[in-house]
């Protein structure tokens, strides 16, 4: 496996981590006394009894903003390199990019009809 | 600098489909309500009937070409499985269209709507027809058609993506046990996204290994030991090399549902809509296994003796495993999900063979299994279980609502039979000459081969057992009562599963023309 | 590659002429009555009959005249093939399709086409009251093509299938009276059990094109010799499973008794004269596979002898008529098994025997047909007796079937029975004297049970008959058929037998062998034979003629009632395969076994077993998948550069 040398050390102090915190946890272990309560498997809460579960839902709706983020932030991803050589490149990609926008643009069109851009 | 340059002509299939999904999404922001399902399925038609009629004419000029800049490839392989899984998706499309009243149609109303919502009984009240499926539909066509035409590694996993992202959706858009079908398309989402980093990071490594993401230049650095480019003259990078094609496998690997990647298979082939099932299974198989051929035998055919031995494994692992679980579902559609999984290991055997014949015979088994598939689902939404006041409720999928049918519905048994004995290989049907073929191309390949043809021939015994279950339960089981109906198809799916049967005998008793194509379509441009 | 080659030159000779390159027609023939009577359904009611008879004739004269075509050729030249079409043909990959007429194709063609074109004349009258007699005419020709297809094909997979075909005839024709549930679910039961078979042939097809890489028999023959003799064995054994699941051999003969729900004429050609000997045509026509696996062989050989013991045991304690004829089909097949089994000093005494046996074995069952005729269909042969004043033509039929199959000296039994048990006392060890002694024993009871048959039916000191039975000869549609099957039972061993002309007819196929001499000499054989079957005659003349048969079956010895349960066979497969695989599947996993019942299910419930274990790591939970996936990730990484070290 030649090439991988390097990351032996890697490897070796990943080792060592997980002996480290094995070592320590398992002397631990075996050398306090184990006495179990309820008390004890409670949730540490800084003192404060801990309440319902640690699942909690979000509203779905706020997805939609960041997707509509996300489809802008992208785009702007993408035009930015585009400047940069539109000159060289020449009108053809000029065309190009306008298909690009235009197809972002349909989605985007399909979000407003679709009432997504309202602020509820 | 230059721009690349784009054969319009060769990649008009894709542009056929992906331009109508464009109209189609203006056609739900713009048409009326009402005229949406008629201009949907119009649309979505005859754009697909038209890629096909280019891809046809494309394969008549047999000329293989690469185009946008080296990113896109037009070959035997590409024009076969592009016009497979147009003509796989015209069948779904037509399956998917059936709809008699709303109330029998297999998608939700309003997706959005939450189940169980006021919301969800004001659709349904209104009588909404789903139409977003369509466009839907084409966008994950799109994807499906450029991912075996792709050339490099970044394209393959842009197609990736574009034909799965859809396919999510699609899942949780079922019209009964709606939190089955969302949790299906969470869980479908999630391990998809997933496998796809597993995919990148794959390509990350070969891209480290090779310097190019170009399938032809990664093996050429295979052929050269070590890569092009100057920062590749470190020698010895075959870690890299192997463990970018382990992770691209694994990418793949998950799409076609081979073992020990299916987990997800039977969740989400249970809680998608019937006909998103039949789509899936049969035109994402397609399109994933065209993908897997064209890294294995155009980029990394170079170093073949160090990844087929684990192809191999998880072929047998495959064949065995969806075997022996069909044999203890009780629920129809799970039960073809882990035949679909076995039948991907069958493929895999055919995809080991490594010369032509190889290819030759996992196009055909495609081809074939697509046509048995997408028959087989539309069956299943026909047979549904019947409401207190006669109505028509929802798929009646349960094994034990399915005894009897053979005497209340034989049309509907004997072409389900035919199907089954199709998945089981049975002669004279499709899947008895894809199993010979795909057995044939990898027993001529010592050492390893007959030893792989042996494991999936005692998969196919274990197989033949769960299918011949089901056609004893439909025939000489007494039906149950008048729990379960079977609807009378619409003039679509008969169309589609007519299709089916045509092709499944066809492929079966004179193979000789379709073998031909497929074996003559079976040289990759390198 | 090639999977099936033309043949090589200089081994099958090419079709010539009109006669031989129209073999084709015989099979077809037959399928295309089926169709037009399928297809045309009610309104070929009228005449659909005929139409099966004509069919199955004109067969019959095509074989007739295909065989006078080899009688007239030199010896060596009899073999011919007949190139019909490539199946499958894409670059190197090709599949061609194509018949072998040669000796022991052509007697076969004439076995099924003669007696199967007697037996349709006979169930014109027999099925003349039944409102679905063109729908069984159809099926009677489906089976005679997919019989002349099986004994014609030249590849082990177009005879598979022919095979499928004769058990879809098969099953449509037991359960034809399927609004009957005990009918229904005798055919289901012997679905089943051939699906077991099935299974059987196709892996040593599978085995075959792994081993040898092509499934014509021309090419698997050549490369018998060359080939190891572990890999023989494993094909031969799986030929073998096939064999008995077709032929009804131990331990997969539990579904012939029930099968016998079918109508009369059904049981007569396909479960005695032609199907259930479809495994003894395998395996002498495997016979190069055999003979590099002799170990095979030897278990071929006690296949048919349990079967041959089991089945006379079996037919002595049973009262209905059908089924006491159906437990000696399956011991006279294990006759047929064991010689086949013998390599090629046996193996044309199984087909002569098979010939023999088909012809009065049809015989007989239709003659129970005529008497279940005469007697409003009952089977139950203690409410018969002293039939012989009322139905002379049955009685002398029938009596001359008796006789031969008992192997009455000088009629077509005695010469291939004796035969076979001659042949069984060749060799050297223990097996001779086990295995002959065994059949010269199976003889004494197939004596005694035949003619417990023979005497309960016609004979006996009273009539039993119930109150409502007037008993009658039946018409001449019926009758005539069984004058033929019986002139044939008398003489067609004689015919054969005595210029031991089959024997050499068929040299070139079942292969040549020395001048073995039996451990004992032939004549004391014979004797022996002879007085075993005299002693068997005289015990069921006492206890059947001259003394009374009770009406209600006394409780008997455990043996009888053993016998009369086919020794326990349906309890042992219940106990063997599904009980404990129902309760392996359901300590494993909760999988209900409401499915379909029989020893299948059982074998499919062990598998199904592991399939619930393996079914626990399906939880539902997507951060299992996940973690499953991951874990194969590593192994697949794993895998990739231990495979490089």
């Amino acid at each position: 496996m030649e090439g991988l040398e390097t990351y032996l050390i890697v490897a070796t102090v990943i080792a060592a981590g997980v002996l480290l915190f094995a070592g320590a946890m398992g002397a631990a272990r075996a050398l306090r006394p184990q006495v179990c309560s309820a008390e004890k498997s409670l949730t540490y809460e800084s003192g404060v009894d801990a309440e319902g579960s640690g699942w909690a839902q979000s509203q779905i709706r706020y997805y939609l903003y960041a997707f509509l983020y996300l489809i802008f932030a992208v785009d702007a991803v993408y035009l930015f390199p585009w400047v940069t050589v539109v000159k060289d490149l020449g009108w053809a990609t000029l065309g190009e990019m306008g298909v690009f926008l235009g197809v972002i643009a349909i989605g985007l069109i399909h979000a407003i009809r679709r009432g997504v851009l309202r602020w509820i | 600098m230059n721009a690349p340059s784009v054969d319009y002509t060769a990649v008009a299939p894709m542009l056929a489909v992906f331009v109508a999904a464009l109209v189609a999404v203006l056609v739900e922001a713009f048409a009326p309500r009402a005229q949406r399902f008629i201009i949907q399925v119009f649309l979505a038609t005859v754009s697909i009937a038209t890629a096909l009629i280019f891809v046809v004419y494309l394969a008549t000029q047999d000329t293989s070409k690469t185009t946008a800049g080296g990113a896109v490839v037009i070959d035997g392989p590409a024009l076969f499985l592009q016009g497979t899984i147009l003509v796989l998706a015209l069948m779904a499309v037509l399956t998917m269209a059936d709809e008699a009243s709303p109330e029998s149609s297999a998608f939700t109303a309003q997706a959005s709507a939450v189940p169980g919502s006021v919301d969800e009984a004001r659709a349904s009240r209104l009588g909404l027809v789903q139409t977003e499926i369509y466009p839907l539909i084409l966008f994950s066509l799109v994807g499906m058609l450029l991912f075996p035409a792709s050339n490099d590694l970044l394209t393959m996993f842009i197609a990736l993506e574009v034909l799965s992202l859809p396919l999510y959706l699609l899942c949780g858009m079922a019209r009964r046990r709606r939190l089955l079908s969302q949790e299906a398309s969470l869980k479908y989402f999630l391990l998809g996204a997933f496998s796809s980093a597993f995919f990148l990071f794959g390509a990350a490594l070969l891209y480290g290994f090779a310097g190019s993401v170009r399938l032809s230049a990664i093996a050429a650095a295979i052929a050269d030991g070590g890569g092009t480019t100057a920062a590749s003259a470190v020698v010895g990078k075959d870690g890299l090399l192997l463990m970018g094609i382990g992770l691209l496998a694994v990418g793949l690997l998950f799409k076609v549902g081979a073992v020990p990647f299916q987990s997800w298979t039977p969740d989400v082939y249970q809680g998608a809509p019937t006909p998103v099932t039949g789509f899936m299974a049969a035109c994402t198989k397609v399109a994933a296994f065209g993908a897997l051929l064209r890294i294995a035998y155009v980029a990394i055919p170079g170093v073949r003796w160090d990844w087929q031995p684990v192809i191999w494994v998880i072929a047998a692992l495959t064949m065995l495993v969806g075997s022996i679980i069909a044999i203890v579902q009780a629920d129809v559609k799970r039960m073809l999900a882990y035949s679909s999984i076995a039948h991907a290991g069958f493929i895999l055997v055919g995809l080991l063979a490594m010369d032509r014949a190889g290819i030759g015979a996992v196009l055909f088994y495609l081809a074939a299994y697509g046509f048995t598939t997408i028959g087989a689902f539309a069956l299943v939404t026909m047979v549904r279980t019947s409401t207190p006041d006669g109505g028509v409720g929802g798929e009646a999928t349960h094994l034990s609502q399915w005894q009897g049918l053979g005497k209340r519905s034989p049309w509907l048994a004997a072409i389900f039979t035919l199907f089954l004995l199709a998945f089981a290989g049975i002669p004279l049907t499709s899947g008895f000459t894809s199993k010979f073929a795909v057995f044939s191309a990898a027993a001529d390949q010592a050492p390893w081969g007959p030893g792989l043809v042996v494991v999936g021939v005692a998969a196919s015994a274990i197989a033949v057992f769960f299918y011949i279950r089901v056609i004893v339960l439909m025939y000489f089981n007494d039906s149950v009562g008048d729990a379960v109906t079977v609807t009378r198809p619409g003039a679509l799916t008969t169309l589609a599963v007519g299709v089916g049967v045509v092709a499944t005998i066809g492929l079966g008793i004179l193979p000789s023309a379709a073998l031909g194509l497929a074996n003559s379509s079976s040289v990759f441009l390198p | 590659m090639t999977l099936i080659s033309a043949a090589e030159p200089g081994v099958y000779q090419a079709a010539e002429g009109t006669v031989q390159s129209g073999a084709w027609l015989l099979v077809a023939l037959p399928a295309l009555g089926a169709a037009i009577l399928l297809v045309g359904g009610r309104k070929t009611d009228k005449w659909g009959h005929w139409l099966g008879v004509v069919m199955s004739w004109a067969a019959f004269v095509w074989g007739a005249l295909l065989f006078f075509s080899l009688l007239g050729a030199d010896a060596e030249e009899r073999a011919i093939h007949l190139h019909l079409f490539t199946w499958i043909q894409a670059g190197t990959f090709q599949l061609d399709a194509g018949l072998l007429v040669d000796q022991l194709s052509i007697a076969f063609v004439l076995l099924v086409t003669f007696v199967g074109s007697l037996i349709h004349v006979y169930s014109v009258a027999y099925m003349e009251h039944d409102p679905d007699r063109r729908r069984f005419f159809a099926y009677l020709n489906l089976f005679v093509a997919s019989m002349l297809l099986l004994v014609l094909a030249d590849s082990y997979l177009l005879m598979f299938v022919g095979w499928e075909g004769v058990g879809l005839a098969s099953y449509l024709l037991i359960g034809f009276w399927n609004h009957n549930p005990a009918y229904a679910t005798a055919a289901k039961k012997a679905f089943i059990v051939n699906r077991v078979g099935d299974v059987g042939l196709s892996l040593a097809i599978m085995a075959m094109f792994a081993a040898f890489g092509s499934v014509s028999f021309t090419d698997v023959f050549a490369n018998a010799d060359s080939a190891s003799e572990n890999k023989l064995t494993v094909i031969g054994l799986l030929l073998l499973v096939g064999a008995c699941g077709k032929s009804a051999q131990f331990p997969l003969q539990s579904w012939l008794g029930d099968a016998m729900a079918g109508p009369t004429p059904v049981s007569a050609l396909i479960h005695a004269a032609t199907m259930v000997t479809a495994g003894v045509y395998l395996v002498v026509r495997s016979g190069p596979v055999y003979i590099g696996a002799p170990d095979a062989q030897l278990v071929v050989v006690i296949v048919g002898a349990i079967t041959l013991v089991y089945g006379a045991i079996v037919g002595c304690a049973k009262d209905d008529i059908k089924k006491a004829l159906a437990a000696s089909t399956m011991s006279q097949i294990g006759y047929m098994m064991l010689a086949a089994g013998l390599g090629p000093v046996g193996a044309a005494f199984a087909i002569f025997h098979l010939l023999t046996h088909g012809f009065f074995k049809a015989g007989m069952f239709l003659g129970a047909g005529s008497v279940m005729h005469g007697m409003n269909d009952s089977v139950n042969m203690r409410t018969f007796g002293r039939l012989s004043g009322v139905m002379k033509i049955t009685w002398v039929t029938f009596g001359l079937g008796w006789l031969a199959i008992i192997g009455f000296p000088l009629l077509s039994g005695f010469w291939s029975k004796d035969k076979i048990i001659e042949a069984a006392f060749i060799g050297e060890g223990w097996r001779p004297w086990v295995f002959g002694l065994t059949a010269m024993l199976a003889a004494g009871i197939t004596a005694f049970y035949m003619s417990r048959l023979f005497f309960m039916t016609f004979q006996g000191k009273e009539k039993r008959w119930n109150d409502d039975a007037h008993p009658h000869e039946s018409p001449a549609l019926m009758t005539v058929p069984m004058m033929i099957l019986a002139i044939g039972s008398a003489f067609l061993g004689l015919a054969l037998g005595v210029t031991n002309g089959l024997v050499h007819w068929l040299e070139p196929v079942t292969g040549a062998h020395g001048e073995e001499e039996p451990v004992l000499s032939v004549p004391v054989i014979t004797g022996a034979t002879l007085v075993l079957v005299a002693v068997g005659v005289a015990l069921a003349w006492r206890m059947y003629w001259q003394a009374s048969v009770p009406v209600t079956a006394p409780r008997g010895s455990l043996l009888t009632r053993a016998a009369r349960h086919d020794l326990f066979q349906d309890d042992i497969n219940e106990g063997l395969f599904m009980r404990p695989g129902q309760y392996l599947t359901r300590a494993l996993v909760f999988v209900d076994n409401r499915g379909v019942d029989g020893a299948v299910r059982g074998l499919a419930a062990l598998i199904g077993g592991l399939g619930g274990r393996l079914r626990l790591l399906q939880t539902g939970l997507v951060r299992s998948y996940a973690a499953s996936m991951l874990a194969g990730v590593v192994i697949l990484l794993g895998g990739m550069l231990a495979v490089r070290l």
